[in-house]
């Protein structure tokens, strides 16, 4: 066998490579750039939060509508949606903060997403829910995932600008933005979140969405200081963990979504290690 | 007296049950150079927020003439910024642009020039390239100043502009905040340093909870009401005033 062949074989040889090559590159494309941002926004944790949050909305839908691609979508989008409302309410009007108040629904969300689920149904509906599964991706499911990241891609290019400035002074969007429609940054930023949030989930899980979104973003940081290169470069890893762990899929008979995961985490360690900005490597000469 | 631009009636801000700021009323009229004078805790960062409808009063009114509405420039304290944002020099200070260019306006190269003259107006010819990570507390606060610049506000909000900076970039920028006032500006300009108040301000609004005393600087020195004597503190003293002693 050569190279060519290991690297090129599985994908042309076997259709359901192909359509989750095809959902991972998609995945990577659309989702990193958000991953940058919630980095810089310091939202991972939130993001991660909002991710495990759509689980019971997906277990209702499965419930009701069995497998059906477009009910548990529908089903995920609106428990993050009510997730999301509810923490914003709760830090509102009590005294906890924004991390217990995600920490909490979140932990309730998995809790009763799971419970739901054992009502009716197996283990592997249930694994398959929590850790996804990309190479049973069918047309339409891509179809969907392409359609969203497209959108998502779309609004990000309009709203780029904003949050950019956005994440590197709130105050001069909301006072230099005042009736250029600035308040809508962040709520749209986090329609954009969950939306994509619920395209990944289908191919990684509600455990597993999360990391190729925000993983490359995290490994890019230790690369480059300018957010001109961060996107692009964080695009790139996430590709390259996705095809990496297809293959480790593939050919050591794991499943698929974690594979990529552990990869693009691996990648990020490393990066931490030894990238050329703020790394382990680096500890003692930057002096703070 | 000129017309007033900026109106506060009665501005009362509550942070939960703690009282911040009791009762404000006053005004600031078109081309004035106002320093907030008070003691830590006094309300002034509160005050400035509130006027640049960042904070909204919990009572009471803030009126902002029309014609100046859409042209605010906010400064905030230099620790309210994200100053690892992974943006050059040039890219920071280009955000100023953007009321002006919006969010698919091109940077033509005459708006790069604008922005390095900005930058070399502050002090930061050659500094283009750089990360602003890289950049001293005096650095970016000027970094700052090229973005207000470039933003070219009708009405000007500085939280404590020369908190912690060098000396040689505070004396810049006052030239260029007076330079400012001399276009018929408005500015209101949170500040603790006396001397600088006493030297460049002509107007002072003394706050400590409520509004202590405003006019002119130096009526406000005679009647001790702004004093390099008197510990700012004391304005907090009851025989003085009822304000409120939880105000820090």
């Amino acid at each position: 066998m050569t190279l060519i062949d290991f690297f090129i074989a599985p994908f042309s040889d076997y259709a359901f490579m192909r359509r989750a090559l095809a959902a991972a590159v998609i995945l990577a494309m659309g989702g990193t750039p958000l991953g940058v941002f919630m980095m810089l926004r310091r939202m991972t944790l939130v993001g991660d939060a909002l991710s495990h949050a759509i689980l019971p909305g997906v277990a209702v839908a499965f419930l009701v509508a069995g497998l059906s691609v477009w009910a548990m979508t529908l089903g995920g989008l609106i428990a993050a949606i009510i997730v999301a409302l509810a923490a914003v309410f709760l830090v509102r009007t009590t005294q906890l903060k924004e991390d217990g108040a995600f920490t909490l629904l979140y932990l309730l969300s998995l809790g009763g997403g799971v419970t739901l689920l054992s009502l009716k149904g197996s283990g592997v509906n249930l694994l398959h829910l929590l850790f996804g599964n990309i190479l049973a991706i069918d047309a339409q499911t891509l179809m969907l995932t392409a359609g969203v990241s497209s959108l998502s891609l779309f609004v990000l290019c309009v709203l780029y600008r904003r949050l950019v400035i956005d994440g590197f002074d709130p105050s001069f969007l909301a006072v230099a933005g005042n009736g250029r429609g600035a308040v809508w940054t962040s709520p749209l930023f986090f329609v954009l979140l969950m939306i994509n949030l619920v395209a990944a989930f289908q191919a990684l899980g509600t455990l597993m969405a999360l990391g190729l979104m925000i993983l490359p973003a995290l490994a890019a940081r230790f690369w480059v200081r300018n957010i001109d290169k961060l996107i692009p470069l964080a695009m790139g890893l996430a590709v390259l963990s996705a095809v990496a762990g297809l293959l480790l899929s593939f050919y050591l008979d794991v499943p698929s979504g974690p594979a990529i995961v552990l990869l693009a985490g691996m990648g990020t360690l490393l990066s931490a290690l030894i990238g050329r900005v703020g790394s382990v490597r680096l500890y003692r000469t930057r002096g703070r | 007296m000129s017309t007033a631009l900026i109106t506060l009636e009665d501005v009362t801000v509550h942070y939960g049950p703690h009282l911040a700021l009791q009762r404000i009323s006053g005004q600031f009229g078109a081309g004035t150079l106002t320093a907030i004078a008070g003691p830590n805790g006094a309300g002034k960062s509160t005050l400035l927020k509130v006027i640049a409808g960042l904070l909204r009063p919990s009572k009471g009114r803030v009126t902002i003439a029309p014609e100046v509405r859409a042209s605010i420039g906010y400064l905030p304290q230099i620790s309210a910024s994200q100053r690892d944002y992974p943006l050059s020099v040039m890219q920071a200070a280009s955000t100023g642009l953007w009321p002006e260019i919006g969010n698919a306006g091109r940077l033509t190269p005459t708006l790069k020039d604008r922005v390095r003259a900005a930058l070399a107006e502050v002090g930061l010819a050659g500094f283009e390239l750089r990360q602003i990570s890289a950049l001293s507390g005096g650095e970016f606060q000027r970094l700052l100043f090229a973005r207000l610049i470039l933003q070219d506000p009708k009405v000007l909000l500085l939280d404590e502009p020369f908190a912690a900076i060098d000396a040689e970039t505070t004396a810049r920028l006052i030239k260029l905040l007076l330079r400012w006032h001399g276009q018929g500006r408005t500015i209101v300009c949170v500040l603790h340093d006396l001397l600088l108040i006493h030297k460049y301000f002509p107007d002072s609004f003394v706050l400590a909870g409520k509004c202590m005393g405003r006019g002119h600087t130096h009526d406000l020195f005679e009647q001790k009401l702004l004093s390099f004597d008197l510990d700012m503190a004391e304005l907090h003293d009851p025989e003085h005033a009822e304000g409120p002693h939880d105000a820090d």
